[in-house]
């Protein structure tokens, strides 16, 4: 067992938000699925205040081992999720993380309040790679950002409270900290880079919402030193993801300081990744630290 | 688990959870397309216009990290065999994962996911008064059609079948149907009529007994898209079997969004491929027929 902010898991892997949908899932591969659940927890895909489709297609390219996607956040919003998503999801043998994004202090105190009011959620993932409308920064990007969100969603909750940081920063650690200092209770890091992809022939932008975000085997060097410089930063439990693929990729990630490890687009060429991974990590000798 | 019964015709059939891997037991040159086959020791029948997602145990990632993710293909014929059930597809060799599927040779593994998504409705569902089935494809698109016709003969459904080629080399599906009783178009006129097999289509829905069938599509956007017009003018029911890039095929990466008449978005995955004409405004959907 694994112990993560005072949830016990049956093991060190979860997913990435936005990389696994246990509904649609359940409708592909039936009730196995629960049987199955390859995560010790589930995180949601990030939940925003009001209802939202997406962006136009296309919304993917293909990368040397890497994926590029513009997907849009698409979600039932807070209401839709609460009711129509929640009771489903409660079906899960794990426990339940929602990810949740607002573009204002206000926005995000609805969410946490309101999915961290219901039984069913465990914890919180805050997606902070969004502006804050107000000020115009992205609240990831920036420490005073960081705190002071924090500052004012910590006190709603006694729920765990995660911060999902973004790469795209050129040191994650002093938003890393920042975040703690204002009551986040653990990181986890990274979300994609920012990356464009252009289409054959015509030049043009490919993806529809013209930039996109790079996952897959291609990021994890990256995630590597991002997690090690963090880990060794910050008091609290922090969760690697970014190109896991093995049990050796996630044992680098925990020699590098990690407590979990999350899988994302692994997932996507192989449904069950998440509990391979695991039982490959039990069998990995302790990784040199990165 | 191999499921014992053969599936209601139309019903959707869940997938085992997980990728499995397969056994290729052959792969033969079909004009300039290949027709290969693997055995699945423990996988369902899937029904027609299904699809799987396929990537080689081997050479996956080329020499330049591409191909990366899994590629999805509609199932063109299934039969239990000793051993499990034997899945052909049909490739044609254009970008890094198709030209790596079309050199698989007899023995080499293959991993599968599937199958999945939303297969062909009888007709019975899709006309309200349809006796019979009109299915329509061109090119690489008549691959689920195949296994659909077989299908609706084995359930004493009658099936009129419409297959378009731009050329012979482009024709290689045609060895898909083991029936006389095709109509057959192509664009340089090496076949059956010189021009579009939707010409074909637009004759046989002037018949007197056009209300009486229900249609079914599968080829490429422009094709799609003018059988959608043609059936929405004349009010006959039809399904669409589509494509769009896919990285996950089971609702995971909400990569594969198509737009819907009333606004929003489907993922073609879950709610697809095969979806009802009347469900889009048009099937030129950015990005597909890639």
């Amino acid at each position: 067992m694994t112990e993560f902010c005072g949830l016990e898991l049956r093991h060190p892997v979860i997913n990435g938000s936005g990389t696994f949908d246990a509904i649609a899932a359940r409708r592909a591969f039936g009730d196995q699925l629960l049987d199955e659940f390859p995560f010790s927890a589930f995180v949601s895909k990030t939940i925003t205040p009001e209802p939202r489709a997406g962006n136009p297609p296309p919304r993917l390219w293909e990368t040397p081992s890497g994926l590029l996607n513009s997907i849009g956040l698409p979600n039932k919003g807070l209401d839709g999720f609460l009711s129509r998503d929640l009771p489903e999801l409660a079906e899960l043998p794990v426990p339940l993380i929602v990810s949740v994004m607002g573009t204002s202090h206000d926005q995000f105190a609805r969410l946490v309040e309101g999915a961290g009011g219901r039984d069913e959620v465990a914890a919180l993932e805050l997606n902070v790679s969004c502006p804050n409308v107000k000020s115009g920064l992205i609240i990831g990007e920036s420490p005073d950002e960081a705190r002071s969100l924090l500052q004012r969603i910590r006190p709603l909750t006694e729920k765990p409270l995660l911060v999902k940081l973004t790469p795209n920063v050129a040191d994650p650690v002093p938003i890393a900290e920042a975040a703690v200092e204002g009551g986040a209770d653990a990181i986890s890091l990274i979300n994609t880079l920012r990356a464009a992809a252009l289409a054959p022939g015509s030049g043009e932008r490919w993806l529809g919402g013209g930039t996109g975000g790079l996952s897959g085997s291609s990021v994890r060097a990256i995630a590597l030193v991002q997690v090690s410089a963090v880990a060794a930063a910050v008091p609290v439990p922090v969760i690697a993801m970014g190109g896991i693929s093995t049990g050796r990729d996630a044992a680098e990630m925990i020699g590098a300081g990690a407590k979990l490890v999350a899988v994302g687009t692994e997932t996507f060429r192989d449904p069950a990744a998440g509990s391979r991974i695991a039982a490959e990590l039990a069998g990995e000798s302790p990784a040199v630290s990165a | 688990m191999t499921a014992t019964r053969a599936p209601r015709l139309g019903e959707r059939v869940v997938a085992p959870f997980g990728r499995r891997r397969c056994e290729v037991t052959r792969n033969l040159a079909s004009g300039g397309y290949r027709i290969f086959s693997a055995l699945d020791p423990a996988g369902p029948m899937p029904a027609a216009g299904q699809f799987y997602m396929l990537a080689s145990e081997s050479g996956w990632g080329g020499d330049g990290g591409r191909p990366y993710l899994a590629r999805a293909f509609s199932v063109a014929d299934a039969a239990r065999e000793d051993g499990g059930v034997r899945l052909d597809f049909l490739v044609q060799a254009v970008g890094p994962g198709t030209s790596r599927l079309a050199t698989l040779e007899a023995g080499e593994g293959l991993w599968i996911h599937g199958p999945l998504g939303q297969p062909f409705s009888a007709p019975s569902q899709v006309a309200e008064d349809a006796a019979g089935a009109v299915l329509i494809g061109g090119g690489i698109g008549v691959a689920p059609l195949a296994i659909w016709r077989r299908q609706l003969l084995a359930a004493g459904i009658p099936a009129r079948v419409l297959l378009g080629f731009r050329d012979r080399p482009n024709s290689g599906g045609l060895n898909l149907f083991d029936c006389s009783e095709i109509r057959l178009a192509s664009e340089d006129g090496h076949t059956g009529h010189r021009g579009f097999v939707t010409e074909l289509l637009a004759v046989l829905l002037e018949g007197d007994d056009a209300g009486s069938a229900a249609v079914y599509a599968c080829g490429p956007p422009a094709m799609l898209e003018a059988v959608r017009g043609m059936c929405a003018e004349r009010d006959v029911g039809c399904e669409l079997a589509m494509e769009t890039p896919m990285a996950c095929g089971f609702g995971a990466c909400f990569g594969c969004a198509i737009p819907l008449k009333p606004g929003g978005y489907i993922r073609l995955c879950v709610d697809g491929p095969v979806i009802r004409g009347d469900q889009i405004e048009t099937a030129l959907v950015p990005g597909s027929g890639h």
